[in-house]
């Protein structure tokens, strides 16, 4: 019998596995919905860099984007939590095991309504995680109403005209400390994975704010959550590439002169080809400046927009050893006897 | 008052009453009193004699009225009694109606700067020369309000027969061997005893003797002993956010976790504490660490539990070991956060929307706090539930005279949790058919693996909508109700495993009482009381819910069971009843709450009443 594994041999990766190793179950949202190419970049993602999928943890909170995790890396483990409440959970889970990478995906209902507390927080701590935001502007689970994130006298059907300012989650996130703040467009596929595999190298929080249409209630041309709307109105701040440490760059490839390159905490590089403007991520002034220009004059401004990446992350706060917490046996957790000796002693 | 009226007194009183007295404190929070009666209480525990202290405080930080009562009983009987032998009056606010409180031919210490006459006759009444004292003393003049207080600690040790030498060994705990603040209290401790030998001239009957009944006894929190319980337990992540009562448990964690689970060789710690931004952040990183296989934990109080509501919710759908303590306090709504209630039990067991219901557990003293510390991680892990300790203000936050804490009697069980080799294994048992939830030994209580397990097959999404056996998402409809029954086993299972009721007997008792926590004392003491009436009880302290057989037997085994319990509704019994209800016309509610912890006295006449004599 013809062994048809032998005639269509998929490609591997350095890990051995195939970008079918790093799938999910199919997915269950609308068809050409900004999510899906988001868990498919994810997916890509994950598969260049070689992460050996059990080193992977997802997190989600409520909402159309957070059934995501299920559509991508069926062999990491995953917790699907309570709206808004996603970043305490994977907080503590993240203790657990300090080896693991984490990455969490939320939405703007879930992420600037509910959730903008524990997502400030989450920021202001720095836990090294990848945190996507799939931005659609609406509340897509419960048929249409409005987020914390749609624009200003923006019309919904059943919502009527919107009649607040919206949350820039970016801007937020800045506010906090963040010390990784990329935005991006579901319709720009090669940005959305080179700044998702940027933000695995990023020892601390990556917020990835990631504007991603939703196509059922929310499609408006003139809608800044759109793709007509993106694909017009996308300004990249420079065309962006990951390097992986090990990686030979051949500066070249990328004209010395128009490069500027960011080192992150394990070796890797992004590197920004500039574009018309001298962008520099690393100056938080500049950031806070081109977040506020793109609010006045209706711009998607997309890339890296922020990085630090020398901050102390959490779990330098933390003198935790080398084998993970949750492997520890009870000669590691519980004191010897004479230790309540000398407390009964004590008291 | 002159000496023939003292005469008078003491002669129409017993002419001496040795160990068996109260004394309370009353004075302006913020003003430093506590450490001059913990110095006071810790003092008398070291002369061996019987005692408890209970701090009756505002929520404020500094400018009401606070009172602290110190019970000495060479019986041992220490829970909150209505009246006071002796008062000591450092709240001018106050004074005219502490006196009142006074028993007829008690005693009052007060501050001689008040002008406030002394209304009664039938009282002895100390002027007590505080600023006169302080003064001439080498003090600061910014400690001197605060070292005012040790004024009357060294007057109540000379006028009450206080040896000095175990007021300088309280003062050596206190201050953790500090000597300077040693040293300076002190002196005005011993300068102060000498000025009341010189002149004060007793006249009342009140005296302690040194005993030996505190050999082998602690004095120390419910609130510190639960957190080193819970050290001892293993616990290795603890995230939590202030609230009174249950903040110094936390605190506790913080205290002694650093000398007891540091590796001495490589300085690592093996274990996290984070202060969480709120109650809603706590518990949801509780349940990710819990999650991930760590022994997870987080302490609050009424208000902060209502927050916490829906994760535990998903906590016991999803099977999430976890540990919450309730430092209960006085609830509805922000209430009296620094009294004491058992208000939360109803709406704690069946905390979340839909069909819950959760593990609770009773400490009814310091020691069963430091036993259900370290034991309610290997219930919660053995269940792969979350599991509630339920203390309360009075037991969390007051000093309690408690036996020396005992080391824990079993390994620590980490449950069905399945490492790589482990689950080879399983998938050799089951022919490669294993399942999260799967309930594979008839218990109700499945096998998991955790974040970070290597193995192939070990991954899974844990969710809190519908899931199958293999934790895939499901809304079929026979599905759900098979993991809800199967949830429904796990219970059944629990009632055998958890701690089972104190019963004690007296011989030939017809009436029952049942009560949870920290009215034991009370409890304990009416039933001595109630026999001397001629009313004979036996009393189960119910130590767990859901419940067990033994407290159901207990019921059906009494012509009549008195619950009782610190709240409006009779919460304990409530759920007694819904359990039992062939049983529940034996019960009847002996509730009531004040914010005051129960007194013996008030159980004796409720019970009296009820069955009409």
């Amino acid at each position: 019998m013809l062994d048809q594994s032998q005639s269509v041999k998929p490609a591997l990766n350095l890990v051995g596995l195939s970008r079918a190793d790093y799938r999910g179950a199919p997915s269950t949202l609308c068809q050409g919905c900004g999510h899906n190419s988001i868990a498919n970049q994810i997916i890509s993602a994950c598969y260049e860099l070689n992460i050996v999928p059990d080193n992977v943890v997802k997190f989600s909170g409520i909402g159309c984007s957070s059934k995501s995790p299920t559509y991508f890396m069926n062999r990491s483990f995953g917790f699907n939590g309570l709206h808004g409440r996603m970043p305490s959970l994977a907080l503590g889970a993240m203790f657990a095991d300090i080896s693991l990478k984490g990455i969490g995906v939320s939405g703007d209902g879930d992420t600037a309504s509910i959730g903008i507390g524990q997502f400030k927080h989450m920021v202001r701590r720095n836990l090294p995680f990848v945190y996507i935001i799939e931005n659609n502007g609406v509340y897509g689970l419960t048929k249409g109403q409005f987020s914390a994130t749609s624009e200003k006298d923006l019309y919904l059907k059943r919502q009527g005209v919107n009649p607040y300012s919206p949350i820039d989650i970016c801007m937020e996130a800045l506010a906090s400390n963040a010390t990784f703040v990329a935005r991006s467009f579901a319709g720009d596929p090669k940005q959305v994975k080179e700044l998702i595999k940027a933000a695995f190298s990023h020892d601390g929080i990556s917020i990835l704010d990631i504007i991603s249409p939703c196509v059922t209630f929310h499609n408006q041309e003139n809608s800044l959550h759109s793709y007509t709307w993106g694909k017009e109105h996308e300004i990249p701040l420079h065309e962006l590439s990951y390097v992986a440490p090990r990686d030979e760059i051949t500066i070249e490839d990328f004209e010395e002169g128009t490069t500027r390159e960011v080192v992150l905490h394990d070796g890797s590089q992004i590197i920004l080809k500039k574009l018309e403007k001298d962008y520099d991520p690393t100056d938080r002034w500049q950031a806070f400046r081109i977040l506020e220009s793109a609010q006045k004059n209706n711009w998607l401004v997309t890339g890296l927009i922020y990085v630090d990446p020398d901050q102390p992350s959490m779990f330098d706060a933390y003198d935790l050893p080398e084998i993970p917490l949750n492997r520890l046996g009870e000669d590691k957790l519980r004191p010897a006897r004479e230790w309540l000796d000398k407390i009964n002693d004590m008291f | 008052m002159t000496q023939t009226q003292a005469e008078t007194i003491t002669s129409t009183h017993p002419a001496k009453v040795v160990n068996d007295f109260c004394i309370t404190f009353s004075t302006v929070n913020g003003s430093g009193s506590a450490t001059a009666n913990n110095v006071l209480l810790r003092a008398l525990f070291e002369m061996g004699i019987p005692v408890s202290g209970k701090n009756i405080f505002p929520s404020n930080i500094q400018g009401l009225p606070t009172w602290y009562t110190i019970r000495i009983n060479k019986e041992g009987f220490l829970a909150r009694v209505e009246r006071d032998d002796i008062v000591v009056a450092m709240n001018p606010a106050t004074f005219t109606s502490e006196i009142g409180f006074l028993v007829p031919g008690g005693v009052l210490l007060y501050s001689d700067e008040f002008k406030t006459p002394v209304t009664r006759e039938d009282i002895i009444a100390y002027p007590m020369p505080v600023k006169k004292i302080t003064r001439e003393m080498d003090v600061p003049p910014t400690l001197r309000d605060y070292i005012g207080n040790m004024v009357y600690v060294g007057i109540l040790a000379q006028l009450l027969g206080i040896d000095l030498e175990k007021i300088h060994q309280a003062l050596d705990v206190h201050f953790k061997g500090k000597q300077k603040a040693i040293n300076s209290n002190y002196a005005v401790i011993e300068a102060s005893a000498q000025w009341a030998a010189a002149n004060l001239f007793k006249k009342d009957r009140y005296s302690v003797e040194p005993m030996n009944a505190t050999a082998g006894y602690i004095l120390t929190d419910g609130n510190t002993a639960g957190a080193l319980g819970a050290i001892f337990g293993g616990v290795q992540f603890s995230a939590w956010y202030p609230i009174t009562p249950a903040s110094s448990l936390a605190e506790s964690l913080n205290e002694y976790l650093p000398q007891l689970r540091k590796d001495v060789k490589t300085g690592k710690v093996t274990y996290a504490v984070v202060q969480a931004e709120d109650e809603l952040a706590a518990i949801g990183m509780v349940v990710g660490a819990g999650w991930a296989g760590l022994r997870s934990m987080t302490s609050t109080s009424g208000p902060g539990l209502s927050l916490m509501a829906e994760y535990l919710g998903l906590a016991y759908y999803s099977e999430v070991p976890l540990v919450v303590w309730d430092v209960q306090r006085v609830g509805p709504s922000t209430g009296l956060p620094t009294r004491t209630a058992q208000g939360d039990i109803t709406s704690t067991y069946f905390i979340s929307h839909g069909d819950t219901e959760f593990i609770l557990l009773f400490p009814g003293s310091v020691n069963e706090c430091f036993e259900f510390g370290w034991r309610a991680f290997d219930l919660a892990e053995g269940l792969q539930t979350p599991v509630i300790v339920m203390s309360d203000l009075d037991l969390g936050m007051n000093e309690w005279m408690a036996k020396k804490f005992e080391y824990p009697d079993t390994s620590i069980n980490r449950g069905k949790i399945l490492w790589e080799d482990d689950l080879d294994k399983m998938l050799e048992r089951t022919k490669g058919d294993w399942g999260r939830y799967q309930d594979l030994d008839g218990d109700g209580i499945p096998y998991r693996t955790v974040a970070g397990n290597h193995h192939p097959g070990a991954a899974y999404l844990t969710r809190g909508t519908g899931h199958d056996e293999k934790a895939r998402y499901s809304e079929e409809p026979e599905v759900w109700e098979r993991v809800m029954k199967r949830l429904g086993l796990k219970f059944k299972t629990a009632r055998n495993i958890l701690p089972k009721p104190v019963v004690h007997s007296m011989p030939d008792a017809r009436i029952g009482i049942i009560a949870c926590g920290s009215t034991d004392p009370a409890v304990e003491e009416a039933r001595v009381m109630l026999a001397r009436e001629g009313l004979k009880t036996d009393y189960c302290r119910v130590r767990s819910l859901p419940l067990c057989q033994e407290v159901i037997d207990f019921i059906a085994a009494h012509d009549r069971t008195y619950v009782v319990e610190i709240n409006r509704d009779g919460q304990l019994k409530q759920i007694l009843t819904l359990e039992i209800p062939g049983l529940c016309t034996q019960l009847h509610q002996v509730s009531h709450i004040d914010g005051m912890p129960l007194s013996a006295r008030w159980v004796k006449e409720q019970i009296l009443t009820l069955e009409g004599k």
